[in-house]
């Protein structure tokens, strides 16, 4: 911290400022001369942030004289774990944030009077805030948080750069500030999972390919000589994102001092750029993301090697290849020419084993060390998570037909097989994630409360099991009651009489989501009491990174 | 840099090892599970096999059409096509049968229904509710008060072009706003509104003129409600005898119909619905119990 041999500040540091400078001064000017509230209110949070970066990034240097971090001590990686502890408890904010949002909405779609009649909380807007809150908001800090520590330690090497992890983890992060209170204010594209509008989308882009960029320093700094299957998941993810991101997100603006803008697509273009997009999120994000998580946290857990070298590179590359054309099969029986459709359902149902693979390679992992899981509730999250994603991906290819997906389509069936996914899998994977991160990053010996972890588990199996099952009952009912034909061919049920007979359905569901809730409650009191008052580890733990400048 | 190549026999299953070694993570050099591959395989032959069969890749200007010579869009045109074959005879004779006759004929009779009963919960249901029985602003179809008239004719007319729509033989009839437009005084509205009040067995206000209330009705409100306020369906002016009022059953509600009234709008289905439909919802709706 001695200030007589203060540096010049770094290019890095210099860069940043800079360009923060002038984004702040850009929101400036645009809040100054909106006549759009929201595009005002959220001129006003990027300025605030950007003025706010530039203070901290001056800050730390008059504090340190622009010292350089060193990249080892003592011969042992530096490892820069700040920005990770940012990301997990970020996660852990947005994910009960989020999952109370979808209990809500729950509740709405079984006791409508829920909505209020007010604008900011009626289904509409709360839905997309629900689907942004889970998936970008928590599970986006878990793959942020997750990928810069696997990263790190499986390169065995600090990431590059002072500012710009936190640049990253932040930058992300002000993105689901912008897009969530958007949602509330009424600023949308309109566009399932992509509602942002042109400026949030904009910012995201810049923070994305910022992440790629650090990413692929890490790797190529990397001081291990092949890289970590974990690690190709992970930049499959990263580059996928960017790409999908891009296309799908091609508007023009009204002005740039409006929120509003206009898709360059159209029509049934539109519609298949949408899917293609909207499918691939699920492909890249929520799949190719957390199979890397999975490959590292799994073997690291059990502490067993991976099962099959050959499997991962074969299902990786399958995966891949194959995940991109299976959009269509979300426009079956709609203006989509049916030649794309058929190509979107065949290349559904040769992703299938693809998929399975990485479930294969996870759970034959624990060959010879299946007794962890009587003992070890973290693991029994993650193995179980593991059985999700094995059903969920049987039955997205089942439904990817068109003769199921003509029963299957716009019903509940769709809302369940979603959150078998995305309850159990993608957030069973997460929760194992971090109840293994937070001790590691804060180096305490073990979680506060193992029977936490297993009130957790219980609970949230308990609520994903009621969720399904509740939607598969009322989807396929609903299903069939809108192709029930009289005798003498008129429909049999009208649309309110449908709504009317799924009533029970939506009940046990939000029971359901309760129930999750619940358990990510007692999983946010379980982390927050491992950091706040877990056991130290012991002193050769390895070293944390000691830049922290946001905390 | 590590050594790249470190293979090892691991313990518990006898595998090698690749040799590789991230943070402590190995991996075992494991083959492909014999029946993942071999599923794989029958997924990419079952596909191959389905890309011969019906349409499937996109060609220069055109895309494969498939040796079954499959068309899912001629395949909605027959389907719905036939539907409709399958309902025309009925629906041909209810066209070419008076509203009247179509009760006479028992299978005509039901057909009517079911068809009726089909439109109504998704077109009509929404605001009359399920059964028909309405709500505030919005018709009771089951009750004997219709404003606009409940004979087979007069709701076939209602139905066909909607009340206060665009359409020129719309139902078309305003109550004037007394109150808004100045018409009359907060005073005099008060008297009118206790007037009626008091003839349709509502509970009134103390020490109101009555009998002001009553010659302000004559004036104003008689030419349509009738000089015994029994209501004109012609002009869709509801009878105020008794409170079986559209917007609201308290004096509260009846002066604030006279200052400032709402003028609800039913919309016409003629271009919506086929003629067979709209009959056959006009059978339905009279068969209710308040048809006349």
């Amino acid at each position: 911290m001695a200030k007589s041999n203060a540096k010049l500040i770094s290019l890095e540091e210099g860069g940043f400022a800079l360009f923060l400078v002038l984004l702040a001064f850009v929101c400036l000017i645009v809040a100054g001369k909106t006549f759009d509230q929201v595009m005002a209110f959220h001129a006003g949070i990027g300025a605030l942030f950007a003025a706010a970066s530039v203070f901290l990034i001056f800050k730390n240097y008059f504090d340190d004289g622009g010292e350089v971090i060193p990249a080892e001590i003592d011969g042992k990686p530096n490892y820069n774990f700040g920005p990770v502890k940012f990301g997990s408890i970020a996660a852990m904010f947005w994910g009960v944030a989020g999952f109370l949002v979808g209990l809500i909405i729950a509740m709405q779609l079984a006791w409508p009077a829920l909505n209020f009649d007010l604008p900011w909380t009626n289904f509409g807007r709360l839905r997309p805030l629900h689907t942004s809150a889970v998936i970008f908001a928590f599970g986006g800090n878990v793959l942020l948080a997750s990928s810069m520590y696997v990263v790190q330690r499986t390169c065995r090497v600090r990431m590059p750069g002072k500012i710009l992890p936190w640049f990253v983890i932040l930058g992300y992060n002000i993105f689901i500030v912008i897009a969530g209170t958007g949602y509330l204010l009424g600023a949308t594209q309109g566009k399932e999972y992509a509602e942002p509008e042109w400026y949030a989308d904009l910012w995201l882009t810049i923070v994305w390919v910022m992440y790629l960029l650090l990413f692929l320093g890490t790797l190529w700094k990397r001081k291990e000589p092949h890289i970590y299957v974990a690690n190709w998941f992970y930049l499959a993810f990263i580059v996928t994102i960017a790409l999908l991101h891009v296309i799908n997100n091609l508007t023009i603006p009204v002005s740039m001092f409006s929120t509003k803008s206009y898709i360059v697509w159209s029509g049934v273009q539109d519609a298949m750029v949408q899917w293609w997009y909207g499918h691939n999120a699920v492909g890249f994000f929520l799949t190719a993301g957390f199979l890397a998580i999975m490959y590292y946290f799994i073997p690291k857990r059990v502490n067993r090697p991976v099962y099959s070298y050959r499997l991962s590179i074969v299902h990786f590359w399958a995966l891949i290849f194959l995940y991109i054309w299976a959009g269509p099969h979300h426009l079956h029986y709609t203006a989509l020419p049916q030649w794309a459709s058929t190509l979107g359902a065949t290349f559904s149902i040769i992703l299938w084993m693809p998929s399975w693979g990485g479930m294969i390679n996870g759970l034959m992992t624990l060959s010879g060390a299946w007794d962890k899981l009587r003992t070890d509730p973290v693991l029994r999250m993650m193995v179980v998570s593991l059985a999700f994603y094995g059903m969920s991906t049987f039955e997205g290819p089942l439904m990817s037909l068109r003769s199921v997906n003509s029963l299957s389509h716009y019903t509940d069936w769709t809302i369940g097989h979603v959150h078998s996914g995305a309850l159990g899998w993608v957030g069973y994977i997460s929760f194992g994630a971090l109840y293994c991160l937070i001790p590691w990053l804060w180096n305490k010996k073990q979680l506060y409360s193992l029977k936490l972890v297993n009130w957790h588990f219980w609970l949230s199996t308990l609520g994903i099991v009621l969720y399904i099952t509740s939607m598969w009952v009322s989807g396929i009912m609903q299903g069939l009651m809108w192709r029930a034909y009289d005798a003498l061919g008129f429909l049999e049920y009208s649309f309110a009489e449908t709504v009317e007979a799924m009533h029970p359905f939506y009940v046990i569901r939000a029971l359901g989501g309760a129930l999750f809730v619940l358990g990510a409650l007692i999983m946010a009191y379980n982390l927050w009491m491992t950091i706040r008052h877990g056991e130290a580890e012991e002193a050769d733990a390895t070293p944390v990174g000691s830049l922290a400048p946001a905390e | 840099m590590a050594e790249p190549h470190n293979k090892e026999i691991d313990q518990v299953s006898g595998v090698e090892t690749t040799g590789h070694e991230w943070d402590g993570l190995k991996e075992l050099n494991n083959p492909l599970p014999k029946w993942w591959l071999y599923l794989f395989y029958v997924t990419i032959i079952w596909a191959v096999v389905y890309w011969v069969l019906y349409p499937s890749w996109p060609l220069v200007s055109s895309y494969t059409k498939g040796v079954l010579g499959a068309n899912q869009r001629q395949e909605a045109i027959a389907a719905y096509d036939k539907g409709v074959a399958d309902r025309s005879e009925f629906a041909d004779k209810i066209v070419a049968t008076s509203l009247e006759d179509i009760a006479k004929d028992q299978e005509l009779l039901q057909f009517a229904r079911a068809n009726g009963q089909a439109a109504f919960g998704d077109n009509c249901a929404p605001c009359h509710g399920s059964g028909g029985t309405g709500s505030e602003g919005y018709p009771n179809l089951q009750d004997d008060t219709w404003i606009w008239g409940g004979t087979l004719d007069d709701i076939h007319t209602t139905l066909q072009y909607g009340i206060r729509t665009d359409n020129d033989d719309a139902r078309i009839g305003d109550m004037p706003a007394f109150g808004r437009d100045e018409l009359l005084s907060r005073d005099e509205i008060n008297q009118v509104s206790n007037f009626v009040a008091s003839r349709a067995g509502v509970e009134t206000d103390e020490g109101v003129d009555l009998a002001a209330g009553k010659t302000l009705y004559e004036d104003n409100c008689a030419a349509c409600h009738g000089e015994n306020l029994e209501g004109i369906q012609e002009v869709g002016a509801p009878s105020l005898m008794s409170a079986n009022f559209l917007y609201g059953k308290t004096l509260k509600d009846i002066k604030a119909q006279i200052a400032d009234p709402r003028n609800g709008v039913m919309p016409g289905w003629v271009d919506r619905l086929d003629p067979a439909t709209i009959k056959s919802l006009t059978v339905y709706v009279h068969s209710f119990g308040g048809g006349q």
